[in-house]
């Protein structure tokens, strides 16, 4: 199981084109909104978050510091 | 199959032109099929096609001699690209490339949209304010990128969101960082590869490693 974009469903306006650019299939159309399927290997590209239109999907990044 | 006039009539150079009037150009317009990753022009392509998104998402973008990317637009349904070779006589300059799986593409010729345009007032109005929009969103990225050390206030923002809290590390999506530096999401995602560059950051995945906080300290100005 890999970590997976964020899904806000009440931002979500149905639009689908996260759906057509989710190379790992994590995105799935569900009635008129998107949902979020477990899946092993999303690759963390982004482009859902980059289409994403209302901001419904996000792709945080944990900052994390290696120290010296 | 042909394009149906509801299509075209969603077309942001076809908004609120009569139904009567498109009908004639039903006949005209093309259309093709893209898989995701498939070019959909090139840079320095010669076709006078005005292409618009029917469905899925075209990312138009600019790539340098050594292979950076910048993202320059994401081009979404109704939306239109390659205007500027059209409307210039040259060359395109940029590329579009298709990001979703089945993308549309709706095409029409200059010579066979020229003619309709010098009939209908109201398709010159919306092209202009297309052009006007790219204009604008083209002058906001000529400023962050000539103006603005965006590596350098995206390099502070990492630092002043790297301490380790009690929730653990902190997160912050590439609008999120956007917002803050004060530019577009398309910036930051170069400016992340710009830093990862110097040595100062590893990204992974859903994680933003800072491997040589001095050297980031004083990208950031922080030192």
């Amino acid at each position: 199981m890999s970590t997976l974009p964020v899904l806000d469903p009440t931002k979500c306006d149905g639009c689908g084109l996260c759906v057509t650019v989710c190379r790992c299939g994590a995105l799935v159309m569900t009635g008129e909104i998107v949902t979020l399927v477990q899946v092993d290997d999303c690759g963390w590209c982004c482009d859902c978050e980059l289409v994403c239109d209302t901001g419904a999907l996000q792709c945080p990044y944990e900052i994390v510091t290696i120290e010296d | 199959m042909s394009i149906t006039i509801e299509s075209i009539s969603k077309l942001g150079y076809f908004k609120g032109v009569d139904a009567d009037r498109l009908a004639s150009l039903a006949q005209i317009f093309g259309q093709r099929s893209f898989l995701k990753g498939q070019t959909v022009v090139s840079e320095g392509d010669s076709e006078q096609n005005l292409y618009f998104v029917g469905a899925g998402v075209v990312k138009i973008f600019k790539t340098s001699s050594e292979g950076k990317e910048q993202i320059i637009k994401i081009t979404r349904p109704g939306e239109s690209f390659n205007d500027i070779a059209v409307f210039s006589n040259g060359p395109s300059p940029y590329s579009a490339q298709a990001l979703g799986t089945a993308t549309l593409i709706y095409l029409i010729h200059k010579n066979d949209l020229m003619p309709f345009m010098e009939k209908n007032w109201k398709v010159v109005q919306n092209a202009l304010e297309c052009l006007a929009g790219q204009s604008r969103l083209l002058l906001g990225l000529i400023e962050d990128l000539s103006f603005k050390n965006v590596m350098g206030r995206v390099a502070k923002i990492l630092m002043e969101n790297s301490l380790h809290g009690a929730e653990g590390f902190q997160k912050l999506t590439q609008y999120e960082m956007a917002a803050m530096a004060g530019t577009a999401r398309e910036v930051v995602g170069r400016s992340l590869k710009s830093l990862e560059d110097t040595g100062a950051v590893r990204l992974e995945r859903h994680k933003i490693i800072i491997v040589n906080k001095d050297l980031l300290n004083q990208l950031a100005g922080l030192n």
